[in-house]
């Protein structure tokens, strides 16, 4: 059968007089763009391979390489976008659906860009964290919700498992398989170096990443992938993982073509073999299911862990909450709509789940409502791009933020968004070998904690302008936030004011 | 000292250091002006074998057997870097017959060349360490 | 405070320098030596003759070299006599020189074969030393006819030398092909057709039967005219000063590994000498500069109080004749003698590896020489060959026939 014609996505642009047939292009690149004619002592390109992943731009010497997008589009048409009539012709082709990997990328609000930050004025000192001190610290766990004294009056210490961030970002989970070993070894190396936590997914725990167990979050998912006794000892607290918020109600895939290897012995599966997760935990229909699944995995890790329940953000988000913070979890993680994934249908990643920022300013009021804030901590994930959105989070009542787009990319992802094709040109989301060892955790963890200490730096310095000297004390302030453009319905949604109110 | 180590574990193979070698060494400061058409003379080479590669070049070996071999005594330490002059060399080619590594070579013009560590060009410092993409090439005493 | 004194002023004697400064920064070193020039590069007499370096750039060591390392050079002078008992050495004008420990360093003596009628030829030259290159360039021009006896490495590198600025050259031996002692015939073949295209004329398995004046009878019948005579027939080590006190001498002066001659406290080194070859298992004259310098500096080691040995000597060549180069190591062991050989040729290159008893034992490449070293390393090393990949190596010499843990250490990599 013919298939219809596809134009290349992007072109690339070679300028010839800067070339100097180094070949570099040639050999970095997994997808095979790029091939060297020894007759005409040319480079040539196969655009139709071509991801934009700027690999070869990158390491171009003499920059003769730029990716550009295809000029040659279809008709215009508002309604029938030049991507909406390929996707039409890609499955009229294949009859398959359309996969994609990493985060939703389209236009829809992005709530963070429309809340602004306070500072003060005249009225109130703002703080300068270079001369003074300024606290980034956070515990993460239930806190109790009162100061208990004995019959002596002395202090009850009774506060269960708590997490010691030294700010309060962590690496959300994304497992081994879906990403490489080295891209583990850099995310597990610097969140050491950092005092965070990085989290290892659904795929298991790799032999030699237990050394860094005090940082790490070990992950349960409906697969039950590579979990066993000394696993969930090892890590720092356990996350059930009953959602994505890039592919909420569905489960994942991960082809047996990366079953390989390590990652097979990881995820204790036979080499070769599909890895499904089912979309439900097959034990968990209800609250009291979860409860059950909690309880087992802190019998199991003796109560010395919290336990972390994850959820993608969903419409009854804040009634879900609340199930789960009665359920004896002691954190719960919500993940936005437009997290990331390294491999999601398209239709699902694009078009299912809520914006993380609607979502956690409900799920906070909510449970504040009901009086059982303290019961749990608040993680959110879901497309934190930066500083201030930890910042926004915090005032709009998170604990702390769990990032993972925002790592890969300091590890060198140009966000061309083919995870699922397996060949990673950054030797991120890849298992090939030839690709892995292009990410080399010296520089992958150091690019890491340079992000971290960047952030914990602006984080100080928006804190300080607020004339606040720690994130408990931004926890949950929103009156430091207010909105702009945005409408009535939003602004009590996330319970802030207008700009200018 | 400090010397060019390379970990084949990271090196990708890419041969970027080969290019950055001649070009640092070209005495051109426009990479295009210094490497376009023509072929290049790098004094670290990649070497290749079953999906393994990685960089070689000189060693600066302690007792070097290089300089001990050298008819025209063009080669010579310095300050522990074995140099080379050229305007000694006549290219007979004896120290490529002792280097253990392989790590000299004839050059452009007959006579040998090797790496010097980028000591004598204007980079200062190993240019193949500094346009390493995956730090495989590493400038550093052990 | 020792008296250390060389006898000879060539590599081996800077080596020896070096090697005893190393140990001993304070006593004086006595060089004598019979010519007029500082420690020079022997083997580029041919190159300065092509023009591709002068007498100033062959100078082996830099301009204050015997100044700064505290040599006493006495120029001119010959050593005639060894009063080992009394440890002197006694040269051509009567001087006593004492020393606590001696280096003989005379190198060797072209060797001329008493042919009939040699005297009736004026122009006639050795080629060994700056002194034979300069006589030789000032008897030439661009009409002159060289004839040269013997087709070694001296005959056919003042060949090369004088191709460009005379009109005529004819090189004789008396063995069948060219470079007999470094190459065998298939391999002096594609040498000769080189040399030749250079227009380098040969008369081979002939030698000459007497000489009158400008015409040489060879005895083949040809009659070579000729207005120069290069005699390069051959070398004779110098062995006489160590022979006439009872040392043992052999075609060179017998040494150890620690370049210790028959008596105490006289060492010898560099083309004078004759060692172990450890390719071939036999003591061998090896008269390479390589392993002059490395005998000198081992015996300078050793005569200053030091603990060196050099245990490890081949012979090795490496030679280029316009453009075409040949390098050569080690002993060629045949099928006959139990070895094996691997070869790969074409038009304008030849590689050919000898194997036997589970190493390298030698190799002749012409043409294609990149990255030979590796090849010499692992003859010298003695490798086994079931440590590498084989394989591969025959392939092209590069450090991925090594085990990768070989490979690391070698790179100093990450173990």
């Amino acid at each position: 059968m013919q298939n219809i014609y596809i134009n290349p996505e992007f072109e690339v642009i070679r300028n010839e007089n800067r070339c100097i047939k180094c070949r570099v292009c040639e050999r970095q690149c997994a997808n095979e763009v790029h091939s060297y004619d020894a007759d005409l002592n040319l480079l040539i390109s196969d655009e139709t391979k071509c991801v934009n992943c700027q690999r070869c731009v990158s390491l171009c010497p003499t920059k003769a390489l730029k990716i550009v997008k295809n000029d040659c589009r279809l008709r215009e048409n508002a309604n029938w976008s030049d991507s909406t009539i390929k996707e039409i012709y890609k499955q009229a082709s294949s009859g398959g659906v359309l996969l994609s990997s990493m985060g939703n990328p389209n236009p829809l609000p992005v709530y963070w860009d429309k809340i602004l930050i306070n500072a003060s004025q005249v009225t109130n000192p703002p703080i300068d964290p270079l001369r003074e001190p300024m606290e980034t610290k956070v515990f993460l766990g239930k806190k109790p919700e009162k100061v208990q004294r004995d019959k002596n009056g002395n202090l009850i210490c009774n506060t269960p498992p708590q997490l010691e961030l030294s700010m309060p970002v962590m690496f959300s989970a994304m497992s081994y398989g879906s990403i490489s070993y080295n891209a583990h070894a850099s995310l597990a190396r610097a969140a050491t170096e950092l005092g965070i936590l990085y989290n290892t997914g659904e795929g298991g725990l790799h032999e030699d990443f237990y050394c860094y167990g005090k940082n790490t979050i070990v992950q349960v998912a409906s697969g039950r992938f590579g979990v066993h006794k000394d696993y969930l000892e090892a890590g720092a607290a356990v996350e059930i993982k009953m959602g994505q918020g890039a592919k909420p109600g569905i489960g994942g895939h991960l082809p047996g073509a990366k079953i390989v290897g390590d990652v097979s012995r990881t995820r204790m599966i036979p080499e070769g073999s599909d890895a499904i997760s089912p979309a439900p935990h097959h034990d968990i229909y209800s609250i009291e299911d979860l409860r059950q699944l909690v309880f087992s995995l802190k019998e199991a890790t003796e109560y010395q862990k919290p336990i972390i329940v994850k959820v993608a953000a969903v419409h009854n988000i804040a009634a879900i909450a609340s199930g789960i913070a009665r359920s004896g979890a002691d954190i719960i993680a919500i993940d936005g709509f437009r997290g990331g994934t390294g491999a999601a249908p398209t239709r699902i990643r694009d078009n299912v789940g809520i914006p993380i920022e609607l979502a956690l300013a409900s799920v906070d009021s909510r449970l504040r409502e009901e009086g059982i804030r303290n019961n749990v901590s608040l993680v959110v994930g879901g497309s934190i791009r930066s500083a201030s959105d930890v910042v926004k989070a915090i005032a709009l009542g998170a604990d702390a933020c769990y990032i993972a787009t925002a790592a890969v990319l300091a590890l060198g992802c140009h966000l061309c968004r083919t995870c699922q094709t397996g060949k990673c040109n950054w030797g991120i989301a890849t298992q090939n070998p030839e690709l892995v060892k292009r990410l080399n955790p010296d520089i992958g963890s150091q690019h890491l904690i340079n992000l971290m200490t960047a952030w914990k730096h602006e984080i100080k310095e928006l804190m300080g302008g607020m004339g606040i000297n720690s994130i408990e004390a931004l926890k949950g302030n929103r009156l430091m936030l207010r909105g702009v453009g945005l409408n009535d319905r939003e602004l009590s949604i996330l319970g802030i004011s207008h700009a200018g109110e | 000292m400090k010397k060019v180590y390379v970990d084949e574990k990271w090196c990708l193979g890419c041969h970027l250091c080969e290019y950055n070698c001649a070009f640092a060494n070209s005495g051109i400061s426009n990479m295009v002006k210094a490497l376009k058409n023509k072929p290049i003379y790098p004094r670290v080479h990649i070497e290749e074998s079953d999906k393994i590669t990685y960089a070689v070049s000189c060693r600066h070996c302690e007792d070097p057997i290089c300089v001990k071999s050298c008819i025209s005594g063009a080669l010579s330490i310095k300050d522990g870097v074995i140099c080379i002059d050229h305007d000694k060399c006549i290219g007979c080619l004896t120290c490529i017959l002792v280097c253990p590594y392989g790590a000299v070579a004839q050059g452009e013009n007959g006579v040998v060349q090797k790496c010097e560590l980028c000591l004598e060009n204007s980079c200062g410092s190993p240019a193949c360490v500094a346009g390493c993409p995956n730090n495989a090439i590493i400038y550093e005493e052990r | 405070m020792k008296k250390y004194v060389i006898i000879g002023n060539g590599v081996a004697a800077a080596g020896c320098i070096e090697g005893i400064r190393t140990q001993d920064t304070a006593s004086e070193i006595t060089v004598i030596s019979e010519e007029n020039h500082p420690v020079y590069c022997r083997p580029l007499i041919s190159y300065c003759l092509e023009g591709k370096t002068t007498i100033e750039k062959m100078n082996y060591r830099e301009k204050d070299y015997y100044l700064n390392n505290g040599c006493n050079v006495l120029y001119g002078k010959q050593a005639i006599k060894i009063d080992d008992k009394h440890k002197l050495v006694i040269t051509n004008s009567g001087d006593e020189i004492p020393y606590d420990e001696l280096c003989i360093a005379t190198g060797s003596s072209p060797f001329v074969p008493p042919f009939p009628g040699l005297e009736t030829v004026d122009k006639k030259f050795s080629f060994m030393t700056i002194d034979d290159m300069q006589a030789l360039e000032h008897a030439i021009n661009k009409n002159t006819r060289v004839f040269i006896v013997g087709a070694g490495l001296i005959g056919l590198k003042c060949a090369e030398g004088l191709a460009d600025r005379v009109s005529e050259i004819t090189v004789c031996d008396l063995a069948d092909r060219i470079l007999s002692s470094i190459l065998d015939e298939e391999c002096a073949a594609l040498m000769q057709k080189h040399l030749e295209k250079h227009g380098i004329k040969f008369l081979l398995g002939d030698s000459v039967a007497t000489f009158d004046k400008n015409t040489a009878k060879m005895n083949s019948g040809t009659d070579v005219a000729f207005d120069v005579l290069v005699l390069a027939v051959g070398v004779r080590a110098n062995t006489a000063l160590l022979k006439e006190i009872g040392g043992e001498v052999n075609r060179g002066i017998l040494i150890n590994d620690k370049m210790q001659t028959s008596i105490a406290h006289i060492y010898a080194a560099g083309d004078c000498t004759e060692g172990d070859d450890i390719s071939s298992g036999q003591k061998k004259v090896l008269a390479i500069l390589p392993n002059a310098y490395i005998q000198g500096k081992c015996a300078g080691i050793n005569m200053a109080g030091g603990e060196a040995v050099f245990d490890n000597a081949i012979p090795m060549n490496s030679i280029g004749f316009f453009g075409l180069h040949a390098m050569t190591a080690g002993s060629y062991p045949t099928k006959q003698d139990g070895g094996e050989v691997y070869e790969e040729k074409g038009d304008s290159f030849i590689k050919r590896l000898y194997m036997k008893d589970g190493f390298l034992a030698g190799y002749i490449l012409i043409g294609k020489v990149d990255r030979a070293g590796i090849y010499t390393s692992l003859i010298r090393e003695k490798m086994p060959l079931t440590d590498i990949d084989a394989a591969m190596l025959k392939k092209s010499p590069s450090l991925a026939i090594f085990l990768p843990e070989t490979r690391r250490k070698k790179l100093g990599g990450v173990l």
